[in-house]
């Protein structure tokens, strides 16, 4: 598949490096040459320097022939302003953004974004954790009463 | 009128002066905590610390009862979003958008912001106009229908000079107006004769002004 990422941070770099090894076409774009170095050594997909709320930077990114779009910036509304340039204007099929904000992250996915929010993910398992942690205390409390 | 205003720069500030000043309720949201302290000095109580962006910021203000939004940060992402979460997430009657980069006027369209201003092709515009002597010169731009009114100043080169108006095949979704002679204003018909000097206000779809210009003025 063509893939284009936004955002060259951990997870960017992360998400761009593992498709690119199962063989995807993968452009990764960020406003810093130096975010670039966060990509596996071995990473063999394009790196294109802006901003990706600019349609001339996702096109040259190989937008127009992305099947993905995935925008993971450290800014929620430039990944959901970026999300819906590749949606209405490129027809993109897979368009994936992260925000953190559970309630921006509600609001846009039910216009119809596909979205990734890390504070409601994080945080349920972090409660899982806790609950399963306390939940198996109180079982041993029980039995060593 | 209720109007939430966001985004505390020169443009932010003097917009919230000048309709504080006619008499409208006015809200100012601002991130920057300086700012706000400066600004609440000088308004008093209609500043607000917090991102726009943020629905707990805008439940705060009192979005839900307010008639209007504009949102003028600096970032357009920011005011796309703005807008977005005032519509859909309060309902907010009208939202307006300050577009700084005029490439995304007709993406913020398309996202559903009622209006945007892009200060940029409004300067740019402006200039345009005060540059003397320009033949073909754009007046309007008409949100609705992505019509233009422009001007074009006919010499004894243009290719229409000369000719009757019903003998100028014009683009399909153009319409010749009026045309200025010295002090005369003259509606057109179809034996009008075009002359030099004359000046031709035409109402064009905007995708056909070039084609326009290049029959008005330039062959």
């Amino acid at each position: 598949m063509n893939i284009v990422v936004m955002g060259c941070g951990r997870v960017g770099a992360r998400v761009a490096s593992i498709l690119d090894h199962h063989g995807h076409t993968v452009t990764i774009i960020d406003t810093s040459s130096a975010a670039f170095k966060r990509l596996a050594p071995d990473f063999s997909g394009d790196t294109v320097i802006g901003t990706g709320i600019d349609e001339d930077i996702l096109r040259s990114a190989g937008i127009e022939v992305a099947e993905v779009f995935i925008a993971v910036t450290n800014g929620d509304n430039r990944n959901i302003m970026a999300g819906q340039v590749a949606r209405t204007i490129f027809n993109v099929q897979d368009v994936i953004v992260r925000i953190y904000d559970p309630v921006r992250e509600d609001t846009f996915r039910r216009l119809g974004l596909g979205t990734v929010c890390p504070t409601t993910t994080i945080s349920a398992m972090i409660i899982d954790q806790v609950m399963g942690t306390s939940a198996s205390l109180v079982r041993r409390d029980s039995r060593e009463s | 009128m209720y109007i939430i205003v966001v985004g505390g720069g020169k443009v932010g500030y003097y917009l919230t002066k000048t309709l504080l000043r006619e008499g409208h309720e006015v809200l100012l949201i601002e991130k920057d905590h300086a700012k706000v302290e400066t600004y609440f000095e000088r308004f008093g109580a209609v500043m607000l610390e917090g991102d726009g962006a943020e629905a707990s910021t805008l439940a705060a203000a009192g979005a839900a009862r307010a008639d209007v939004l504009v949102a003028v940060t600096g970032e357009d992402e920011d005011n796309l979003v703005i807008c977005q979460m005032a519509k859909h997430k309060f309902h907010i009657g009208k939202t307006i958008a300050r577009v700084n980069n005029p490439k995304n006027e007709l993406l913020f369209k398309h996202l559903n912001t009622d209006v945007t201003v892009s200060q940029t092709n409004y300067i740019l515009g402006l200039i345009e106009q005060a540059i003397p002597d320009r033949a073909f010169i754009h007046l309007l731009s008409l949100r609705h229908a992505d019509l233009a009114i422009i001007e074009a100043s006919i010499t004894a080169e243009s290719p229409v000079a000369y000719q009757m108006v019903g003998e100028v095949t014009l683009p399909v979704s153009c319409v010749i107006a009026a045309i200025a002679r010295q002090a005369e204003l003259i509606v057109p018909e179809a034996t009008t004769e075009i002359l030099p000097g004359d000046e031709i206000i035409a109402v064009t779809h905007r995708t056909e002004e070039d084609e326009l210009r290049r029959l008005l003025i330039i062959d």
